[in-house]
């Protein structure tokens, strides 16, 4: 049997050792934090949210916004991806910037910056623009880097001999592109996406309803109306926004990612068929169709046939050892120096702006990412409490897999950040009201990734040796620690490396929020971000969001990074 | 003869790739010339840089040094006269047959009704109509370099490069292709001026070949070129395909050099460091009893290749190996065991451990990589430091090689070991030199 891919696996570039690079990628984020809290500084002091209608007739309106900030942030990103990611692997001097740069922005939470995206731009936007502007560019961040490092990956991972297969037959760039390039990073491409997407809903359901203080940033979408609905207490609503929420998630998944994944099996590389290839009831009944077979045949088959003739002759032909043409190197000085500057004066400012914050409040942020940081241990071991049994008796029944796997599919589709209202309407009024709830946040917001890891790690784990622990009788303990947890060890890296990056998310707005017209908070690092938020405090602001940033990307590097090393070294099954 | 008679001319042509401060040379100073209605082929071993100059002569690379004339004038970038028939046939698993030798019609910008009639022409004449609309991965090995060749034909190609097309297909397909290629080739209704094909194998190349450009490694050069005036369709139990076989394997085989000349020197010292042959030893052990079950315990190398079924290159490697560890001698493509050779090969598997031990030692590389050890704190080193030594001798890849073929060798002989997690050589208590063992005894 072949073993399951691992799902939510981002490729982790190799391990390094944090150098002046990354140091210059941290000091341009805080830069860009300041530039951004610099620009907050003028905005509004009170910011009306929209009226939100709770009647069921207004959800399609709501869901058909929601999609469109995902597609527009999707198309964003893909733009992004296939730039960047080309400029990456064709360019060996851009390369060396660009991947570390890459390595650093995708360990980064995203939904730190929201408070200061959202300030930033209400400053200089009219509000409704603003806070449209700022989901689709949360979105984008959410989405983006993995896509673009599989994009990479994907390009420098092309076999050598049909890159020279396309070379010797002349290809150009867009032939290339075409018939070489997008095909071998369409898999990839395609499952990344659909990673993009799941993350995507998370952010989008956070940034429809955040509000702080008298800054009211709601958006009009699914996300907004959930969090109305438990508001004011109205269950049918609730049922109602889920239900919405739910079916725009599985219609998504049934009448595009399917489709796209049954029509992109074609794409794989190892010439030998497929088990089990992905299916698809509508990519079938589109293929079996007559009528849509006459219509590519009269429309699209001509139209494609023109825009090739076209573009292989806009496009000149790239000769693979074209004596190194010489690119001039001033203008990158030019810009590198005058970037370098900006950079410098950004941190002189920046590091002025720290310096008026309090030591008092410093120890309150140090509290908080301490704070934190529990929590989302916490969430984690609960997580891997409970996912790991189910998970291994879920992946080593097929049957009961093949019958259970849809169902936690769809569970897991519906982002924590959507339901948060509602557990917050049955959670505060219990003893640890916020504490538990913010807990309860990430897990719902990271277990699921666990979950699926551990069932395809199990039932990866080759019969043989299950046969083998049943022959020697080894007692049930002694077959868990050597065949079934080291076997799933990758697994879970995998599974809690992507947990633990949404459960940091999940704290700006699991820890601080407004609820039925009262703002409940507690102690930590989200909490610290969302306060300063709504007092206007922006040195604090800065001081907070960075402080988040440099923790969580140094439990990255430090912790995260290592244990996938020793997982891909030490226990990969092959 | 001046050049311009010639299709293709390669004056001095070399590759040198630096890592760090140090040099390999890859290919050095290779002159070669190919003429109209000419089939050639470049023979050696793995690694003598054969399908680097195929790259070379298509331009698909460039020489650090020399220059490529192609009729007569300076080749830059990628030849459009010429085309490649690949190893792994590098066909877009994503698009059909038909498709795939399309696509190269299109490149050149040929409109579609043309493109669509030529292709299902070349496809028809390889003999697989009736496949169009499948897809590479439903084809076997054999019908997949079809497909290659017609994509090949496609583009009407003056030069036809093929980097050892037949290698990775089954026997029974490799032949039947050689014998469509040969009639391909000989009816003339091709547009190819030249053929230039790289392989390893010997019979492969006698069997095909107008001019046979023998080529050897360390480094990758051109020693000799033979001329096979044999005709077509060459038989290949004629005694004199059967003499050209031989004579191709005594140039690639070699002669045993005396001691000192064919162990080389220690990496780090002057003179040529000889590399361990990447072999396992289980293999050297059978070719040994296959020769220990022969009267005269000698052999005809070409003969020992069609009795073992193994390949030439293969081959090559293990008489290698038996001559460096002094098994065997070899001379004018013949193999003779020696002495300790007829020992081993009748030895216990302990008594085997020992007498293998006792060579490895002899060898500069292995000696060097004990006496490095036994000199280390505790007898360890890591392998970045050992890998880092060897890579004054050898480019990166072939310095890994090295290191993993002395743990080989070293885990069987119980010399040395090596922890994989720490990634850290270490050598074994019996091997921990006489001053330190002395110590030991006493002590027991």
């Amino acid at each position: 049997m072949k073993p399951s891919p691992r799902l939510f696996k981002i490729e982790q570039p190799a391990l390094r050792p944090i150098n002046w690079g990354d140091i210059v990628v941290l000091v341009g984020v805080a830069v860009l934090v300041y530039a951004g809290v610099r620009l907050a500084l003028d905005a509004p002091v009170v910011i009306k949210g929209p009226m939100i209608s709770l009647s069921p007739g207004a959800l399609p309106w709501y869901a058909s916004l929601s999609i469109g900030r995902m597609v527009a942030a999707y198309a964003l990103a893909m733009l992004f991806t296939l730039l960047y990611g080309s400029l990456a692997a064709n360019n060996r001097r851009a390369e060396k910037i660009l991947i570390p740069l890459l390595d650093v922005l995708q360990g980064i939470p995203i939904l730190s910056f929201l408070p200061v995206v959202l300030l930033g731009f209400s400053a200089i936007l009219p509000g409704k623009m603003a806070a449209e502007l700022a989901s689709i560019v949360l979105i984008f961040t959410s989405q983006v880097w993995n896509l673009t490092f599989a994009w990479y990956q994907s390009l420098t991972t092309i076999p050598g001999e049909l890159r020279e297969a396309s070379a010797v037959f002349r290809f150009n760039t867009w032939l290339r592109f075409k018939t070489l390039e997008l095909p071998f990073a369409a898999i990839s491409l395609i499952w990344n996406s659909m990673m993009s997407w799941a993350g995507g809903w998370f952010f989008l359901m956070a940034a429809e309803t955040f509000t702080v203080g008298h800054r009211d940033f709601r958006l009009p979408g699914l996300g907004a109306y959930l969090q109305e609905a438990a508001n004011q207490g109205n269950l049918q609503a609730i049922a109602w926004g889920i239900g919405t929420l739910v079916l725009v998630i599985i219609i998504l998944d049934q009448l595009v990612w399917r489709p796209l994944l049954a029509w992109a099996d074609r794409f794989k590389l190892e010439m030998a068929g497929g088990e089990n290839p992905p299916a698809s009831w509508l990519y079938d009944a589109l293929r079996s169709s007559r009528l849509i077979d006459w219509l590519t045949q009269a429309t699209w088959h001509p139209a494609r046939e023109r825009l090739d003739a076209w573009l292989l002759r806009r496009f000149s032909l790239r000769g693979e050892t074209d004596p190194a043409k010489t690119i001039p190197l001033w203008p990158l000085y030019v810009v590198g120096t005058v970037g370098g500057m900006g950079l410098l004066y950004g941190a002189f400012q920046a590091g002025q702006m720290l310096l008026a914050v309090p030591l008092s409040q410093w120890s309150t942020i140090g509290i908080g990412v301490m704070a934190t940081l529990l929590r989302v241990l916490a969430a984690l071991m609960i997580a891997l409490v409970w996912t790991v049994p189910l998970g291994v008796i879920i992946g080593s029944n097929p049957r009961l897999a093949a019958w259970l796997q849809p169902v936690v599919q769809i569970t897991a589709s519906v982002p924590a950040t959507a339901l948060f209202p509602i557990v917050l309407l049955v959670m505060l009024g219990l003893p640890g009201g916020l504490n538990l709830s913010a807990v309860l946040l990430m897990l719902m917001g990271t277990q699921w990734y666990l979950l699926f890891n551990v069932i395809a790690g199990a039932t990866a784990i080759p019969r043989d040796l299950k046969y083998t622990t049943a022959l020697l009788q080894l007692s049930r303990w002694r077959r868990w620690r050597t065949l079934i947890l080291p076997a799933l060890f990758p697994y879970i890296v995998t599974g809690a490396i992507t947990a633990s990056g949404g459960a940091w998310n999940a704290s700006i707005v699991a820890e601080h929020t407004e609820f039925g017209g009262r703002t409940v908070g507690t102690i930590g690092i989200g909490a610290s971000i969302a306060r300063a938020t709504s007092h206007g405090d922006y040195p604090l602001l800065l001081a907070a969001t960075l402080s988040m940033i440099i923790t969580v990307v140094a439990i990255n590097r430090l912790v995260w990074r290592r244990l996938y090393r020793l997982a891909e070294e030490k226990y990969r099954m092959e | 003869m001046t050049t311009n008679s010639h299709l293709l001319a390669l004056q001095h042509v070399s590759q040198v790739y630096t890592s760090g401060a140090k040099r390999f040379t890859a290919i050095q100073d290779v002159n070669l010339t190919l003429s109209e209605g000419e089939f050639a082929i470049l023979l050696g071993p793995s690694g003598c840089g054969k399908s680097t100059l195929l790259r070379i002569i298509t331009g698909l690379q460039r020489p650090t040094k020399g220059q490529v004339l192609y009729r007569g004038r300076p080749l830059q970038g990628v030849n459009p006269q010429a085309t490649i028939v690949f190893q792994t046939f590098a066909l877009f698993p994503w698009l059909t047959v038909m498709e795939n030798v399309e696509v190269a019609l299109k490149a050149r910008g040929i409109p579609p009704k043309q493109r669509t009639a030529r292709a299902f022409d070349l496809l028809d004449r390889v003999g697989l109509d009736g496949f169009e609309m499948a897809y590479p991965r439903e084809l076997s090995g054999g019908m997949r370099q079809k497909v290659g060749f017609a994509r090949a034909m496609a583009v009407e190609p003056e030069l036809l490069c093929l980097d050892e097309p037949f290698s990775a297909l089954d026997v029974l397909s490799a032949e039947a292709l050689r014998g469509e290629l040969l009639e391909l080739w000989s009816s003339g209704n091709i547009p190819t001026r030249a053929i230039l094909m790289v392989t390893h194998n010997i019979e492969e190349a006698v069997f095909m070949a107008d001019r046979i450009v023998v080529m050897d490694k360390d480094p990758g050069r051109v020693v000799t070129e033979l001329r096979v005036g044999l005709p077509h369709p060459r038989q290949r139990k004629a005694p004199e395909f059967r003499d050209m076989v031989d004579r191709v394997y005594a140039t690639l085989a070699g002669q045993t050099q005396p001691e000192h000349v064919e162990l080389g020197t220690a990496p780090g010292e002057p003179g040529r460091t000889r590399a361990l042959p990447h072999i396992t030893i289980n293999d050297l052990a059978g070719l040994l009893e296959h020769l220990a079950e022969r009267p005269t315990h000698r052999a005809d190398i070409y003969r020992l290749a069609e009795e073992l079924h193994v390949d030439s290159d293969h081959l090559l490697r293990l008489t290698e190996a038996a001559e460096l560890l002094g098994f065997a001698t070899i001379a004018r493509g013949d193999i003779t065991m020696t002495p300790l050779g007829e020992t081993f090969a009748e030895a216990s598997i302990l008594a085997r451990k020992e007498i293998f031990a006792s060579r490895i030692r002899q060898l500069p590389t292995f000696k060097w990589l004990l006496a490095v050890l036994q000199a280390a704190h505790r007898h360890q080193l890591e392998w970045d430091v050992v890998q880092t030594a060897l890579e004054l001798e050898f480019p990166p890849e072939e310095a890994q090689r090295q290191l993993e073929t002395a743990i080989n060798w070293g885990r069987y002989t119980e010399l040395l070991a090596y922890d994989d997690s720490g990634q850290v050589f270490y050598l074994e208590p019996g091997a921990v030199s006489s001053s330190s063992s002395a110590t030991r005894q006493n002590g027991q």
